[in-house]
């Protein structure tokens, strides 16, 4: 498809689709229409051109897919069921366009976003709903087959019309709660994060891009909101690194070994604005702390310029407001890049004893480089071995069995620390 | 979370089974396809596929200059895979618990087959960004 | 014709290898290029690497439908490390490319000649299951 037409149609899609659920009350329906819309456009606007009015037109298409629907149902129905109002409703008066609300897109955030559905519906329905994207699109970006794709959106679209809410902003107790939610959604996409292109999928889709695209179309409706300009900045600070991320071969570098030469200034320089921005308003939240952290990074020239003592600091804060076990990670190695590797390791004996953290293979990889800045490196290797036995992710495996590699020959003496026989055969890392 | 569930037999058992009745064959059959559709339904089925008896399966070796050695395979009593599942589940425990299910197959006279099913986690190829 | 290729590689307590830095580097260039070029041939359906067998659960239904679940398993017990699954004409092809897989470089970048079980995928349901 004509790229131009295909950002026109998703840029549309959430008015559109807000437009047509006001008008006909119902989410799921309405949303089969506007597909059907949208797939219409992709075929006609590249023959006929681009109408003057892209987004009445849409709209009406879908109307009309939506009135074909309803009288089909209603001929199933008794008559004496119908209410006299809806009768009005389904009069043809089609062609008077409904009307978009500029509150449309927000709800409809709100909606996909809802606690009641599992973080996955609510991802994948977010994605179709708001994003645009294709079923077919989606299902490639999370390696599932189309068809489990689409039974997970129609379960989601059945979820919320089980759940009765209406199509409107929540009220202002439920707003702060219900965008932490959406945010929390979003930052999922972000995090869906890098996939190596070597598996038998080939990605189109970058996730990464289209959560920011999403985040800031949030930022754009709610502007004075600190914590989603912080996720934004956030995603933006931590998008700028990408190709320095991996090596041509698609291996993993970590931060502190990127060239940073080939670091985006230009999201840098936006991620940076937005925090400024917000931090000058005075509130604080978590994404806006994960941002600061990541713009200490950004900024340092040369990996030994970075400010760590300020990262120290700034982790100090973001534990207080979240006891995710992460952030108690990243904290340890801070306060071993300030104070020294073994007031880090101690930190991480307190985690031994939680249980959301204590078998996970983040622990162990910390430890290992902690122990490896400590100067214990046959410790060091034996537990960057134990995060590569558990961890699930190839990409991260490769980088922890080359790490215990690197530094078992670099101490000239094979590691007796290790804890287990090591496999003849390796495991599928391609 | 992606799992594969993994059912494994014994040429003893596969002997077994093709002993059983041709009604309990059917309602061994209906009961798996109505499990799959379950599982489709949900959204969480990704992958099914049985395999062929092991008569023929082969363990290929790479020779010299890599002219394959292949040899043929199975004991009576090594286990080997009759099928797979691969499905996508908010926890390990929902993937154990769809593992039950595989497990609770009727067998002759509807009582459960209790196949063993193994669970592992697939390796993804994603990293977490933000971590 | 639909083949799994399955490298049933991996012993219960067993870790990952502890082969020197370059070695392990041209395994996984090797694993790299050998998917690709399957995806390039078209051959390739699908392939999966499954996480280490120390998370491995096996669960079974009691008699009265209710699950009992083992963690645990003879030392060297062997399990499924990652299949390819592939579409080709013949079974020969099949073991051909089963054959590649074996010769991954491992130690020293020898061959490792890791034994590759070569079974058909059913595209219908067994003809003893109708």
């Amino acid at each position: 498809m004509d790229v131009p037409i295909e950002n026109l149609l998703r840029d549309l899609t959430p008015q559109v689709l807000g437009a047509v659920i006001r008008r006909f009350h119902d989410f799921a329906s309405a949303e089969d229409a506007v597909q059907e819309a949208l797939f219409a456009a992709a075929i006609q606007w590249p023959q006929e051109g681009i109408p003057d009015n892209p987004r009445g037109w849409l709209i009406q298409v879908a109307a009309r897919g939506m009135m074909d629907y309803l009288r089909s149902e209603e001929a199933r129905r008794r008559r004496e069921e119908l209410a006299a109002t809806e009768a009005v409703q389904l009069a043809p008066s089609v062609d008077v366009e409904p009307e978009a609300d500029a509150d449309d897109p927000l709800t409809l955030f709100f909606m996909c976003c809802h606690p009641a559905l599992t973080p996955s519906s609510a991802i994948a329905l977010t994605l179709r709903a708001v994003g645009g994207l294709t079923t077919a699109e989606i299902a490639a970006a999370f390696l599932v087959p189309e068809a489990t794709m689409a039974q997970r959106i129609s379960r989601a679209k059945a979820s919320i019309k089980a759940s009765g809410v209406p199509f409107q902003l929540p009220t202002s107790q439920e707003r702060a709660q219900r965008l932490r939610t959406v945010l929390h959604v979003l930052y999922l996409i972000f995090n869906e994060g890098y996939t190596s292109s070597a598996g038998p999928h080939v990605q189109r889709l970058e996730l990464s891009r289209e959560a920011i695209r999403l985040t800031r179309s949030v930022h754009a409706l709610l502007p004075d909101d600190g914590e989603v300009a912080g996720l934004l900045a956030l995603m933006l600070l931590t998008d700028a690194r990408r190709l320095a991320r991996t090596d041509p071969d698609g291996e993993l570098i970590p931060l502190t070994k990127q060239d940073r030469k080939l670091w985006d200034q230009v999201e840098i320089s936006e991620g940076i604005a937005l925090l400024t921005a917000t931090l000058s308003k005075g509130s604080i939240g978590a994404y806006q702390l994960q941002a600061a952290i990541a713009a200490v990074h950004d900024e340092a020239a040369r990996t030994e310029d970075t400010d760590w003592p300020q990262i120290l600091a700034l982790y100090e804060l973001l534990k207080r407001m979240s006891d995710n076990p992460m952030v108690m990670l990243n904290h340890a190695i801070a306060v071993a890049m300030v104070h020294g590797p073994s007031k880090g390791l101690e930190l991480l004996k307190a985690l031994d004893s939680d249980a959301r953290v204590a078998g996970h293979h983040r622990l162990d990889a910390v430890r290992a480089h902690l122990l490896e800045m400590a100067g214990d490196h046959q410790a060091a290797v034996t537990h960057y071995r134990i995060a590569a036995n558990r961890t699930t992710s190839i990409p991260e495996q490769n980088y922890l069995i080359t790490q215990a590699a690197r530094l078992s020959e670099s101490t000239a003496s094979p590691d007796r620390g290790a804890s287990r026989p090591k496999a003849e055969y390796p495991t599928m890392s391609g | 979370m992606k799992y594969i569930l993994m059912m494994a037999g014994t040429k003893a058992g596969v002997d077994t089974y093709k002993a059983w009745s041709k009604s309990d064959v059917q309602a061994h059959f209906a009961w798996l396809k109505s499990l799959n559709k379950e599982l489709s339904d949900s959204g969480e089925l990704v992958a099914n596929e049985p395999l062929a008896a092991p008569e023929q399966a082969k363990v290929v070796r790479a020779g010299k200059d890599c002219v394959p050695i292949t040899d043929g395979v199975f004991p009576e009593a090594k286990e080997f895979l009759l099928g797979y599942w691969i499905v996508d589940v908010e926890s390990p425990e929902r993937a154990c618990q769809i593992a039950a299910r595989l497990s609770a197959g009727p067998g002759p006279g509807g009582v459960p087959t209790s196949m063993p099913i193994e669970v592992r986690q697939i390796m993804s190829r994603r990293t977490d960004e933000l971590t | 014709m639909k083949y799994i290729l399955m490298m049933n590689t991996m012993k219960a307590g067993e870790g990952v290898p502890g082969w020197p830095k370059k070695d392990l580097q041209a395994h996984v260039a090797f694993m790299r290029k050998f998917s690709k070029d399957l995806r390039d041939s078209g051959e390739l359906v699908s392939a999966e690497g499954l996480s280490f067998p120390d998370q491995a659960k096996v669960v079974r239904a009691s008699k009265d439908g209710t699950p009992v679940t083992d963690g645990v398993f003879p030392e060297g017990k062997e399990f499924l490390a990652g299949y390819w699954i592939v579409d080709v004409a013949t079974p020969e092809r099949a073991y051909a490319i089963a054959a590649r897989a074996s010769a991954a470089p491992g130690p020293g970048g020898a061959p490792l000649n890791m034994p590759i079980e070569v079974r058909s995928v059913l595209s219908a349901p067994p003809p003893e299951m109708l």
